[in-house]
């Protein structure tokens, strides 16, 4: 299980531009569960994944997986059991490494990084027959730079590289904003079935309310810090895209826009 | 003539040891490491009083490999750890090994004399290589020198410490959701880097005798230079028809896509090339570094890198 609990978060802090985003949050996620976060630009979904992940630091709070504080462990420390896909297809691969080269990088992952051969030739059968699996083409580009594949495609080897080794957690922020809607959907789709083959916690922070609630198990709304909706289980089955969107509105509404 | 062009070779292949070094900073890392100007004396320092103590002359190559691994370590360290912007993280070591080096030399210039062994004329290298010219036997030791040390540098790439250098340069961000320490990597990277640095400034005393304090200066633009020749040419090369079509040939592939280490010692060999040329149509050597630096301006215009990231290849 993961919980944020008290979490503090500050913006510049002491300056004339201080902003407190979290005052005192908490959020309790099941094991297995596949949580949607959705919410206007500002409303704190991105904030929270960070602070999950220790790319930010908190001004007061714990974050803790299983009951264990993991607080004081640093970002990279906290990715053994945790993958993450970005927003910007680019983000989650090396552009001027091959793709065979970037997928070995995920695959020695939780490995010693020694003297041993990068590339285990061994493995690239497996590695084709994934990449056969996404449907995209990509099984004959192993040699090809990642940088000149588009951003569907790159984006496709993110979520593979992200869910490669064993994990409990899989972040994804915003990972399909990027891509044309056809692309965007395969991309859902391979989430979806990724999470569910390997059973994994996923935090997905969208703005397609489609995707939150034909994927999520639970549907969260954020706004200005706060989670202002949240629907699981019976009463998230009976939940619409309008319900979600007549909220939403309502929020915007208040914010003046 | 011959002979002039046989020690501009000579010069071009072992300088090349600096450009591999600022291949690993600058074109891996994006990180110019401006400790080069510090770490090539510091080699040159240490086997310069070696030697005149009388230590064995192939034995001043691991001690200054070690010395310049400490330096770049240091470099890393201040940078990473403490935070300080690169440029600045560079000229910190610099500045700190001028001193260091005046103290290991015991002045600002050191002489190696003639009696004294060095690795072109030491026993072992007599043996081997008794029958050749000193300039031929400088030539066969630094090219066999070099290519051993890109050889192991082609093996380290692809190794998994080696794409993850190649990759924290490309993505650090993806080097954390790895799981790895990003800054560690990078000091690893400075680490290599600075030995090689310090081992080219090894060879260039065994080759010169000499040791002086000021021999560092504009080394890390050399290195730059010779780094972004070789480069620049390659992806010309490697795009032109005559590549593509070698690359379809079985077992011939390799010459179809030549590696970053081939690029940079043939960066290397022309660059010193060029200022050779300068010199002998009638400059005066007091003119170098003017024109080492001209020739580097030309050079990020011309290729069009005006100093922004270079992708390695």
């Amino acid at each position: 299980m993961l919980e944020m609990r008290d979490i503090t978060k500050v913006y510049n802090p002491g300056t004339i531009t201080e902003q407190r985003l979290f005052d005192h949050f908490s959020l309790k996620v099941e094991e297995g569960q596949f949580v949607a976060i959705v919410g206007s630009n500002g409303s704190g979904k991105t904030s929270l994944l960070n602070i999950i992940c220790g790319s930010i630091p908190i001004e007061g709070g714990d974050v803790l997986v299983g009951g264990v504080s993991i607080s004081r462990m640093k970002d990279y420390q906290r990715y053994a059991t945790m993958g993450r896909v970005y927003q910007n297809p680019a983000a989650g691969t090396c552009p001027n490494l091959t793709m065979l080269e970037n997928l070995s990088l995920a695959d020695n992952k939780g490995k010693a990084f020694g003297l041993h051969r990068a590339i285990d030739r061994r493995r690239v059968e497996q590695y084709r027959e994934q990449l056969l699996s996404l449907g995209l083409g990509l099984e004959d580009k192993l040699d090809v730079k990642m940088g000149a594949l588009s951003g569907g495609q790159r984006q496709a080897v993110s979520l593979l590289m992200a869910t490669m080794t064993p994990l409990k957690f899989l972040i994804l922020d915003e990972h399909t904003a990027a891509l044309d809607p056809k692309t965007a959907d395969t991309i859902m789709r391979l989430t979806d079935q990724v999470v569910r083959e390997k059973k994994l916690t996923a935090l997905m922070v969208t703005h397609n309310l489609r995707y939150a609630v034909e994927y999520g198990d639970r549907v969260l709304m954020m706004d200005r810090g706060h989670v202002v909706l949240d629907r699981a289980g019976e009463e998230k089955r009976t939940t619409s895209i309008d319900d979600i969107l007549t909220r939403f509105n309502q929020i915007s509404m208040e914010c003046g826009n | 003539m011959a002979d002039l062009l046989i020690s501009t070779l000579i010069q071009g292949l072992i300088y090349a040891l600096i450009s591999f070094g600022v291949y690993i900073t600058y074109s891996i890392l994006d990180f110019p490491d401006l400790g080069v100007d510090g770490t090539f004396p510091l080699g040159a320092a240490i086997t310069a009083i070696l030697l005149t103590r009388g230590v064995n002359a192939w034995l001043t190559l691991p001690i200054s490999l070690a010395a310049g691994a400490l330096a770049g370590l240091f470099t890393g360290f201040i940078h990473v750890r403490l935070k300080i912007r690169n440029l600045l993280a560079g000229i910190i070591t610099m500045t700190a090994l001028f001193s260091i080096n005046l103290y290991i030399a015991n002045g600002s210039n050191l002489t190696v004399d003639r009696g004294t062994d060095t690795i072109f004329t030491a026993p072992s290298t007599m043996s081997l290589l008794g029958g050749l010219t000193l300039m031929e036997r400088k030539l066969v030791v630094s090219l066999v020198l070099i290519l051993t040390v890109k050889l192991v540098l082609d093996l380290y790439f692809n190794t998994r410490s080696g794409l993850l250098l190649r990759a924290v340069g490309d993505n650090a961000d993806l080097v954390t959701t790895l799981a790895k320490d990003r800054g560690s990597v990078k000091m690893l990277g400075l680490v290599i880097s600075n030995a090689l640095v310090a081992l080219a400034g090894c060879v260039v005393c065994h080759e010169q005798r000499s040791f002086s304090a000021t021999m560092g200066t504009g080394q890390l633009v050399f290195g730059l230079a010779a780094v972004i020749i070789g480069i620049s040419l390659m992806s010309f090369y490697t795009a032109s028809p005559a590549a593509r079509g070698l690359r379809q040939v079985r077992g011939l592939r390799f010459l179809g896509s030549p590696r970053g280490t081939t690029a940079v010692i043939l960066g290397s060999v022309l660059y010193k090339l060029c200022i050779q040329l300068a010199l002998s149509m009638g400059l005066p050597p007091n003119m170098m570094k003017l024109i080492t630096a001209m020739l580097f301006l030309l050079v990020l215009v011309v290729s069009g890198r005006k100093g922004e990231e270079i992708i390695h290849a």
